[in-house]
């Protein structure tokens, strides 16, 4: 565990493993694209409208597990107080938000052939709206104070918190819309669950596997950059003290 | 980080004059001597143990800080009550010696509100008697006092070391203990260990 | 217990001293509700559809707004550093300062919730329920409401961000909230809608006094 909690050490890691990562999302792009938008069979319900699915269940998978690995980094963060483990939590999360962002984009816009209208108070859209929500507080937390310690410390405890409130919100919403919902919507949502068989199952799951390399390869990225600012913050921080420190001399 | 390889230890009756130019951290000590900040690395110990606790480190001390923590909505009377009863420390009537010790006797029924910086540093100052703890951790006491509230803290101090209390306070003027020992916190510039004995 | 009978005393004798700050907040529920009839018109068959949750989102919001205050007072003007110094358990105090928030906020907020009700066309089944889950559920109002704003404490527009952070958390207790009345308005039975947001109370006060406690640490360290 402390070899991950060593900056140095981690991007080691971490750098060894990129082309690997990047190589295997591009391979996976490759071959999901063209099997999810051209040669996969069109639905015999929803028809064409079904290839938004490949995007939006990918997306709503990657949201969500981000959504754990923010609350686990975070965990770690506090507990043991492993800086990598902070900013692991901080870099993931813009891009949990823009997954998130993009399961709401593509489920209206599947919606909207399905059901008629953009939106719909749908157990599963209302969620992802309210996950939504809880990232884009996350990251104006982790932002909103001078000191940047505090505001790391301060978003971790609110990733837990978020973290027991998310199955709570869930399990309210899905209790919610059973009470209120309309009798079409749930029989266009038995007619998706009853069509998934293998031909969309193997572009789904290529397309997934892409989606989840693209996080990993694009969170390297950003950790190496977070810690490039923070060797320049560093330098600058020491050539102040070194200022101040010669000063008394002249 | 902005000091390291500090280690020193208080006994009981004794005092610590922390003496540095702006920046050099005597606040930043004081607060982590109080538990209110955490070190990156070492430790602070009482009685020879170490602090793991920080909740229960609060009752060993009081500490006075730049901030006067007073309510003014509440009189001069109803502030030091309000903090006696928290701390559960010393009886009530000890409200009344602290009054009189630091001049306020006369503003006991006054809302907090009318006072002046000096006479609110003095409140702030006045929880020390209010409340008994052993060690104290006073933050420039001597700001914005007058030559009669100085001589006051002065006493206070020396009664409290007297009675095998312990002091540790940041100040960059007038000498407000005799005999303590001097900490310059520039030439500790990058603590180990911190450690204070009761005995 | 001293820490925790001395806190609250004084923050219940704060707030009666300057009632006017509760008083704000309890206009702001009136204020927002009234707004509601403008915004659907006064039909009261429409009126009395949305009342229980406009009551209820009415109260959320004029909790929020007061939530605001709960800790940046004493943040300011240094008690926090005291507090932390109470020698006994952060929790303690905590729980102080929530429990003097419910009593000077939440409390008020239930006892006008009827009469706001009244002027929404709330039918006479739905009373009982609506002051019944208002007291269940405020509790968790200002429990998760603390956490937040121990959070927030020192940040940038920190009232903004308060807002941001604890509505979506207020979510499950505003649909079971209003359920509760409707349920009770379409005679089916309301204890269940009532036993959950009870449940919640009794998550909200085992786990938020750590986080606050945790939270009001890092504040002023």
């Amino acid at each position: 565990m402390h070899k991950f909690a060593n900056p140095t050490q981690f991007m080691r890691i971490a750098n060894a493993i990129y082309p690997w990562v990047a190589g295997i999302c591009v391979l996976l792009f490759a071959a999901a694209i063209p099997i999810a938008l051209m040669f996969s069979p069109p639905d015999y319900q929803q028809g064409e409208t079904v290839r938004i699915m490949y995007i939006h269940v990918s997306s709503a998978w990657l949201m969500m597990m981000i959504y754990g690995i923010i609350a686990a980094n975070s965990a770690m963060f506090l507990i043991w107080r492993h800086p990598m483990a902070n900013l692991v939590a901080r870099a993931s999360a813009p891009m949990g938000a823009v997954f998130c962002a993009l399961a709401l984009i593509t489920g209206m816009l599947w919606g909207q052939p399905m059901w008629g209208t953009f939106w719909v108070w749908d157990a599963r859209l209302t969620s992802t709206l309210i996950l939504f929500f809880l990232y884009i507080g996350y990251i104006a937390l982790a932002d909103a104070f001078e000191d940047s310690e505090r505001g790391d410390k301060a978003a971790a405890i609110l990733a837990l918190v978020g973290s027991v409130n998310v199955p709570i919100i869930h399990f309210s919403v899905e209790w919610w819309n059973t009470l209120h919902q309309p009798s079409i919507i749930k029989a266009s949502k038995e007619g998706v669950d009853s069509s998934v068989h293998s031909s969309i199952l193997l572009p789904l799951f290529l397309m997934m596997g892409a989606f989840t390399m693209f996080y990993f390869a694009l969170l390297v990225l950003r950790l190496r950059s977070e810690l490039l600012a923070a060797k320049i913050r560093n330098a600058r921080l020491s050539q102040i003290a070194g200022h101040s420190a010669a000063q008394p001399a002249e | 980080m902005v000091f390291t390889q500090l280690h020193f230890s208080v006994a009981a009756g004794g005092a610590i004059v922390l003496r540095g130019p702006n920046g050099s951290g005597k606040t930043t000590l004081l607060r982590l001597m109080a538990g209110l900040a955490r070190p990156v690395t070492g430790q602070l110990k009482w009685s020879g143990a170490a602090l793991e606790d920080s909740d229960a480190h609060g009752k060993h001390l009081r500490f006075i800080g730049h901030l006067d923590a007073i309510k003014p909505a509440f009189t001069v009377r109803e502030n030091l009550t309000f903090w006696r009863d928290f701390w559960n420390t010393g009886d009530a009537s000890r409200v009344v010696d602290a009054m009189e010790a630091f001049g306020l006797a006369a503003l006991a029924d006054f809302p907090a509100r009318l006072l002046s910086a000096g006479q609110r540093h003095r409140l702030a100052l006045a929880r020390l008697i209010a409340s008994p703890a052993p060690l104290w951790l006073l933050d420039e006491p001597a700001n914005a006092l007058d030559d009669r509230s100085l001589n006051a803290l002065t006493r206070t101090i020396a009664d409290h070391r007297a009675k095998g209390g312990m002091v540790i306070l940041a100040s960059h003027g007038a000498d407000l203990v005799s005999g303590g020992t001097t900490l310059a916190l520039d030439k500790f510039t990058p603590t180990e260990v911190m450690q204070w004995d009761e005995t | 217990m001293s820490v925790f009978t001395a806190l609250l005393s004084r923050d219940l004798k704060l707030a009666l001293r300057q009632s006017a700050d509760s008083l704000t907040v309890i206009a702001f529920f009136a204020i927002a509700t009234v707004l509601f009839p403008f915004g659907v018109g006064p039909e009261a068959e429409v009126l009395s559809r949305i009342a229980a949750g406009v009551v209820w989102v009415a109260a959320l919001l004029a909790a929020l707004l007061s939530l605001d205050r709960v800790f940046t007072v004493d943040f300011e003007d240094g008690t926090l550093d005291q507090l932390l110094l109470n020698g006994q358990s952060m929790t303690l105090v905590v729980l102080a300062k929530v429990i003097a928030h419910w009593l000077t906020t939440g409390v008020p907020l239930i006892i006008m919730s009827p009469v706001l009700a009244v002027t929404l066309q709330l039918p006479a089944e739905g009373y009982g329920t609506l002051v019944l889950a208002l007291l269940l559920g405020t509790p968790t109002v200002s429990l998760v409401g603390a956490l937040g704003a121990a959070l927030v404490l020192g940040a940038r527009r920190g009232g903004v961000l308060l807002s941001l952070l604890v509505l979506p958390l207020y979510i499950p207790v505003l649909i079971f909230g209003t359920a509760a009345v409707e349920a009770a308005l379409t005679g089916m039975p309301s204890a269940p809608m009532l036993s959950i947001l009870g449940g919640f109370a009794l998550i909200a006060v085992t786990l938020c006094p750590f986080g606050t406690a945790a939270a009001l640490r890092q504040a002023a360290e």
